[in-house]
């Protein structure tokens, strides 16, 4: 895609994107303010950047696995598996790396269980991933022992609360991920077969795409972006917490997806979007903080915003609106666009 | 008049899909719209029933101007619609779906009773037996769609739209329907009808509106008109003559490289069958829906794996467990449904074009845009494919431009062997003929095709042999001089002769 469909796609989320960061900033005039500090930036923005890299890291994966047409409600609980496979491994003393790799690992594996269960043995993703979302939190127990396995090794505390040239390392972590997913499906073909096998999965397969490696693919993908998110909320508060690491992470993921503009029926997607979705939640959840409402009010005000956003949004809303040219054609798709019928 | 437009114009992005177009409707009329895909036929319609909202131009219902905001209020001002896919709730009984919206109620709940009373003067005078407290989904299609009609009048009263009410009926049924369509007319309605069968067009009509990319071309009564020259007025040109029977299979036999399959089938699809595959040769396939021609090109492409069997050629065996094997071996097949299983609807021009290519080469290796943009200019010329650019996404062109584009993602691979299931099943006259132009080039740079139809005159003018489908059963292989319309239907038909004899 060139620069300018690219900012026609996202453009939605940039202006809902700088209306909370407005909103923001009236409660909350500083909101603003970047100093430098101690070798690191230190600001509102930067904690909003640092805070939301789990669920944007989360949102990489989740974009790929809604554009086929799924959805992997097991990413929170992977990212208590991964992290508690970090930790375990670094209490076991095996060092940084082999901790890195075996959380990696643990999330790729994760990630291949529920691809069978959906591309094999056809099982709906919402269901297949819902076994996983369960007994993840019992495996991440089991490995953890019970406990809250805390570790004291600075290289790997590192990944979640150092920074380089000034810039949080959780940070720089779903920036690069981003990218590096970004380039993985659109300077190769598989954005095009992913959003293919979302739209029409007969069509795909009769095309002679490999429809069933592609998801097993795409769910390893969302394994593995729920283990860096694991690695980086493990390292953060240097202890791996079985029952609350990552917990309802994969409602905010799929949140971020969807104020990203990515439709739930699969197809076209943009991983940018999705970030940004993901910066638009974590900048109302910061936001409100910062205003000092009592914290009970916390997820009404958060689910307040959402609605307004998600109905801001909505193809439906708009032209009623006026501002029926930007969607015209959606509106006038013919009625007969396959459905594919539960599996 | 009962329903009138004036100057009606409607654009979409990139086409004028109608330009001032005047249309009228006289009560007590069969009114035919015809025209090619895209002429505009169902962007009026929509017009009409406040499913599109016009650019400009006039609505007049009775002489006065209407402008129906929905599909509803079109409902409640005169205008029902029904269409080709009944729009009823198939699990819902029969008198559900008569008074839907409308249940007559006791006590503010709905009365059962009431509501049987009612559908069943609702379908008084329709000539079918119908027990209305059995749900709709155990009747056939036509009773639905009468069921649908009887709905829409009852709703609106005053004009009646039937679009391509008659694709999936057989031909009792079809005469069902005229019958109740002749008495609605006697009833006084106005009746709009659209459908791809210009004998069923002349046969219920009275009058004729042909449009042709957006403009209204002629209206006349129908007994004035014959076929040719409605044929002339809907394409704009004469139809170039069909080739008559062509008889080369003598020419493409004894070549090396055929592909030979020796009892290949699938338990409860198709018997085991064998069939040899010559370079160059067009082979043709007959037989009524469910005979099990589906099922054998779904087999042949590995789309439903074969239980039995081996398929060689000359290099030895060909491996067709699925279709990526398939197409790897060199085989491509267009699927009746292009809908569900051949267009990936809101993918590009492009990437539909591209998307079959693409997947063999693996997602590692992409085709670089520069070239999809050139394989899908070149694609878009060669099939004339009518699309403003090639970034349309492609479940927003017709049906014949579809297919056409299903064509082209295949002929993208080059392929050896082609199979084409129903390839001109609902598209125009034009695009039929193109379709049918392109089999014969292709065929003549070496590819074979199988092609499929229910159209007995296109398989015999394209086809070098013609092979007869019967009860899942491949019964019959006509030759050279034995192709002829007479003696297929002999050959579908055979089983009920042995019965009687």
């Amino acid at each position: 895609m060139t620069g300018a469909r690219v900012l026609r796609r996202v453009a939605p989320q940039l202006l809902t994107l700088g209306a909370v960061i407005l909103l923001v900033s009236v409660y909350f005039p500083d909101f603003y303010q970047i100093v430098y500090a101690n070798d690191r930036l230190v600001g509102i923005p930067i904690d909003v950047v640092k805070r939301g890299a789990p669920v944007a890291l989360l949102a990489i994966g989740m974009t790929l696995v809604i554009a086929t047409r799924g959805i992997d409600l097991s990413v929170g609980a992977v990212m208590a598996i991964c992290g508690a496979t970090a930790a375990w491994s670094i209490d076991q003393g095996f060092g940084l790396w082999a901790a890195l790799g075996l959380a990696g690992a643990a999330g790729l594996v994760c990630g291949l269980w529920n691809g069978i269960l959906v591309a094999f043995f056809g099982i709906q993703p919402i269901v297949a991933t819902l076994i996983l979302m369960v007994a993840g939190r019992g495996v991440a127990q089991l490995i953890t022992g019970g406990t809250i396995l805390t570790f004291d090794n600075e290289a790997f505390a590192f990944l979640g609360s150092g920074a380089v040239f000034g810039v949080p390392v959780p940070t720089l972590a779903w920036i690069l991920t981003g990218i590096l997913f970004g380039l993985l499906v659109r300077r190769t073909a598989l954005g095009l077969l992913i959003e293919s096998i979302g739209i029409n999965l007969r069509a795909s397969t009769l095309t002679g795409i490999n429809s069933r490696v592609l998801l097993l693919a795409v769910y390893m993908g969302s394994g593995f972006c729920a283990a860096l998110a694991g690695i980086i909320a493990t390292a953060d508060i240097r202890g791996a917490d079985a029952n609350n690491a990552g917990l309802w992470l994969e409602l905010d993921a799929i949140l971020a997806v969807v104020i990203g503009g990515n439709s739930l029926l699969g197809g076209r997607f943009s991983i940018l979007a999705s970030l940004l979705g993901a910066m638009i939640i974590q900048t109302i959840n910061t936001g409100i903080l910062l205003a000092g409402f009592p914290p009970e009010f916390n997820l009404v005000i958060k689910a307040v915003l959402v609605i307004i956003i998600l109905v801001l949004q909505s193809p439906r809303l708009l032209p009623r609106l006026g501002f029926i040219r930007l969607r015209r054609e959606r509106d006038e798709k013919p009625s007969g666009t396959p459905v594919e019928a539960g599996k | 008049m009962l329903l009138s437009t004036r100057n009606l114009t409607k654009t979409f992005p990139g086409t004028k899909a109608l330009d001032s177009v005047d249309f009228d409707l006289k009560a007590g009329e069969v009114h035919s719209l015809l025209g090619e895909n895209g002429a505009g036929k169902s962007t009026l319609i929509k017009c009409l029933t406040g499913a599109y909202r016009r650019d400009s131009g006039d609505i007049l219902f009775e002489g006065e101007p209407i402008s129906p905001q929905s599909t509803l209020e079109a409902q409640e001002i005169g205008i029902g619609t029904v269409y080709q896919e009944v729009n009823l709730l198939p699990n819902l009984t029969v008198a559900e779906n008569l008074t839907l919206g409308h249940q007559p109620r006791r006590f503010g709940m709905i009365s059962p009773r009431a509501m049987q009373a009612q559908a069943e003067e609702m379908l008084a005078g329709y000539g079918v037996d119908v027990d209305v407290r059995r749900s709709l989904d155990t009747y056939s299609v036509a009773v639905q769609q009468i069921v649908a009609i009887a709905r829409a009048v009852h709703l609106s009263g005053r004009v009646l739209i039937l679009d391509e009410p008659t694709a999936s009926l057989d031909s009792r049924e079809v005469r069902m329907l005229f019958d109740v369509i002749g008495d609605l007319r006697k009833r006084g309605l106005g009746i709009i009808f659209i459908s791809h069968f210009l004998d069923q067009v002349f046969e219920i009509s009275d009058t004729l509106t042909v449009l042709r990319n957006g403009c209204h071309i002629a209206t006349r009564p129908a007994a004035e008109v014959d076929r040719m020259e409605l044929i002339t007025l809907m394409l704009g040109h004469e139809l170039d003559e069909e080739k008559p029977d062509r008889g080369l299979s003598s020419e493409v036999e004894g070549t090396g490289d055929a592909i030979r399959f020796k009892g290949i089938g699938r338990r409860g699809k198709i018997a085991p069958f064998d069939l040899t595959v010559h370079k160059g040769e067009v082979i043709g396939m007959a037989g009524l829906l469910g005979s099990g021609r589906t099922e054998s090109a779904e087999v042949l492409f590995g789309a439903t794996p074969a239980d039995s069997g081996t398929v060689e050629d000359a290099n030895g065996a060909v491996d067709l467990r699925n279709p990526r094997n398939a197409i790897a071996a060199g085989f491509a097949f267009a699927p009746e449904d292009r809908k569900t299983d051949g267009i990936i609807a809101e993918l590009s021009v492009r990437e539909n074009i591209i998307l079959a290519l693409q997947a063999r080469r693996g997602w590692a290796r992409p085709i670089p845009q520069a070239e999809q943009m050139r394989m899908a200019d070149e694609y878009i010329e060669r099939l004339d494919i009518r699309t403003p650019d090639a970034e349309k996404p492609v479940g927003l062109l017709s049906g014949g431009n579809q297919q056409k584009v299903i064509l082209a993602r295949w002929l993208a691979t080059n392929p050896r062997f082609l199979i084409l299931d129903e390839p001109t099943r609902g598209i125009d006259v034009g695009a039929h003929a193109e379709i049918l132009r392109l089999i014969e080039d292709v065929v003549a740079q070496g590819m074979s095709i199988l092609v499929i139809s229910s159209e007995l005159d296109e398989l015999i003018a394209v086809s070098h042999r013609v092979i007869v489908v019967r009860d899942r059963h491949h019964v019959s292989e006509l030759t050279g001089a034995d192709v002829t319309t007479e003696t297929i239907v002999r050959a579908i038909a055979a089983p009920d002769a042995e019965a009687v004899a």
